[in-house]
């Protein structure tokens, strides 16, 4: 089996004299999870709109695995599942029927389905409702049929759309493992979102966009690193049931690993300056829990990706 | 969170998709299921049965000799005078937002994701939609046999076979206009009272500004080329009359489609509207 790919070549889409997405080159390829980042209306929607072939290109080409979508939309999707801006199922068919059309749209064989959709449901968790009429769904539900429906055909790239939107917070993290368990098996996600600390848990690596225009692509570490502002550190508040004193904070908590600076806030409280993956923080919230001086919580108040998004962002405003 | 199924996560290559036909006949299935399922498809047979039942009881009423002499004459009260009614009926609620429902409640962003042509889709919505109209009009024919069996026989006139099969023709060519004007817009609601409109007054009303005031012949409206499902019981065949008439004993001109014409104008609205229909909704975009 080939690598998966997408490819927007010198994408460009217009509405009148608004551009919505101005000379996009992007390649993506082989097995992973990128997050696609950026503000309102920065062009992520459109980007996804023109890989299904939901809208037409103004300029450039958008391919899937070499393949036009436009010109072969049919050959180009037949790989890909996708979740485009929380679409509606006909309220009289059930998520059964819906996930059946699906389906037999795509060819899967007649002995294979009925597991399939049970299995997609499932994932989603909503074998409760497999026969209950659509119509009488939450926003959420909704939700939750439409990610079984782009994963019913088990595609090797997903395109999704902000997928956690409508959710609640249970239903974010379901999606957020889902997503997780899909990754690493011959499958490119390309995955727009809101949601930083989503895109930072999930995605291998991130593309920003803004204006239209796209910012930046690269492995997520090497993004922050390059525009965090303040070489990848994040903020983390310490919350301790009693007082501390300051020598144990300037020389022992300073010198955990990859603590950069601790400083003693009001009250019972202090703020670390830290370098590291969730790794690095899992260790030293275990070491801080081995110290013994109160520890009540601990906080990450400000991720790396966020304050690299923030640069990004504020610099082309 | 429990762990997700890994076997349904594994990717399985580029699948064999079926043909552009089957797929038109997925999308069809579905659209038929949705039909029943929803209250539209009943409510249109309610009103076919009703007005039905409302000619069966006239003709018992008031007896069958007050409309109609022979069997032909019986046929072309009942089949004539509201067939055209039924299909019109039939054409607004299945195809008045059949395609600008899928923009406005957003259900197309379900399926154009999918690896089909948008025109399988418009197409598998189209064929749903005549034949959910069919099984309308089957009954509603069903009924009218029924009646015109009971007071005249088993003797069904040939001619009610060919305004059968020209009712057919018109429900295509209405259907495939519905679906044209669906494609225009975004707006069901806005699709739905446009073609109602059109069907049941502005046509009808042009046609008799332009015959009678304007004294040419309407062959450009749908309305008109109509005339042949109720021409066609009428023995002999009704054609074109200048008759004297008005304030000024002025002659006029009485205009009646031929069958050939009619059947022309009907299979022209039809393949003009389907084309434009599938290119609009070709090119237009989910936005």
């Amino acid at each position: 089996m080939s690598s998966p790919s997408i490819e927007a070549v010198n994408l460009s889409k217009r509405y009148g004299s608004f551009s919505a997405l101005s000379n996009l080159n992007l390649k993506i390829e082989g097995s992973k999870c990128v997050g696609f980042l950026g503000p309102n209306g920065a062009g992520k929607t459109t980007t996804l709109k023109l890989f299904t072939d939901m809208i037409r290109a103004s300029e450039g080409k958008a391919l899937i695995n070499g393949i036009l979508v436009h010109e072969n939309k049919k050959k180009a999707l037949a790989s890909v599942g996708s979740l485009i801006e929380s679409p509606e199922i006909y309220p009289a068919l059930t998520p059964r029927e819906a996930l059946s059309m699906v389906a037999e749209i795509r060819g899967l064989p007649r002995s294979e389905r009925k597991k399939r959709i049970e299995e997609a449901v499932a994932e989603v968790k909503m074998e409760e409702w497999l026969d209950k009429k659509v119509g009488k769904f939450s926003k959420g539900m909704k939700q939750r049929i439409n990610i079984a429906a782009a994963l019913l055909s088990q595609p090797e790239i997903l395109l999704l759309d902000e997928p956690s939107t409508g959710l609640d917070p249970r239903g974010m993290s379901e999606v957020r493992e889902i997503v997780k368990s899909l990754k690493h098996k011959n499958r490119l996600i390309f995955m727009s979102s809101h949601l930083l600390n989503e895109v930072s848990d999930i995605c291998d690596e991130v593309a920003m966009i803004d204006h239209g225009k796209l910012l930046v692509y690269d492995k997520l570490g090497n993004v922050v690193s390059r525009f965090s502002g303040d070489g990848g550190a994040i903020i983390i508040d310490v919350g301790l049931s009693r007082d501390i004193d300051d020598q144990t904070v300037s020389r022992t908590i300073s010198s955990l690993p990859g603590v950069i600076s601790a400083e003693k806030l009001e009250g019972k409280n202090l703020r670390l300056r830290f370098s590291g993956g969730p790794e690095n923080q899992e260790r030293l919230l275990s070491d801080l829990v081995v110290m013994k001086i109160g520890l009540i919580s601990f906080h990450p108040s400000s991720s790396a990706l966020e304050d690299t998004y923030l640069n990004l962002i504020k610099a082309t405003l | 969170m429990s762990e997700p199924s890994l076997k349904s996560v594994e990717p399985v290559g580029v699948p064999s998709l079926p043909s552009s036909i089957a797929q038109v006949g997925t999308i069809t299935k579905y659209e038929l299921l949705n039909y029943f399922r929803s209250r539209r498809f009943f409510v249109l047979l309610i009103i076919g049965v009703a007005i039905s039942a409302l000619l069966t009881a006239l003709v018992a009423y008031y007896g069958v000799g007050s409309f109609a002499a022979s069997a032909l004459g019986f046929y072309s009260f009942w089949w004539g005078n509201s067939i055209t009614l039924v299909v019109i009926l039939s054409g607004i609620f299945f195809g008045g937002d059949a395609i600008s429902g899928e923009f406005q409640n957003k259900t197309g962003y379900f399926l154009v994701g999918n690896p089909l042509r948008r025109s399988s889709i418009y197409i598998g919505k189209w064929v749903g939609a005549l034949t959910a109209s069919l099984i309308i009009f089957a009954i509603y024919a069903a009924i009218a046999v029924g009646n015109g069996i009971y007071y005249f026989g088993a003797n069904i006139p040939y001619q009610f076979g060919q305004s059968l099969i020209f009712s057919v023709l018109y429900l295509i060519a209405v259907l495939g206009f519905t679906f044209f004007f669906s494609s225009l817009f975004k707006s069901s609601s806005m699709s739905i009272l446009v073609t109602a409109i059109l069907l049941l007054f502005a046509f009808s009303l042009i046609q008799v500004i332009v015959s009678t005031l304007a004294q040419v012949e309407p062959w450009f409206i749908i309305t008109y080329a109509s005339g042949i499902i109720g021409n066609v019981l009428t023995d002999p065949y009704p054609t074109t009359q200048t008759v004297r008439g008005g304030f000024r004993g002025d002659t006029s001109r009485v205009f009646a489609v031929s069958i050939p014409e009619g059947i022309a104008i009907l299979v022209g609205y039809f393949v003009i509207t389907a084309l434009i229909g599938l290119l609009v909704f070709e090119r237009k975009e989910f936005t």
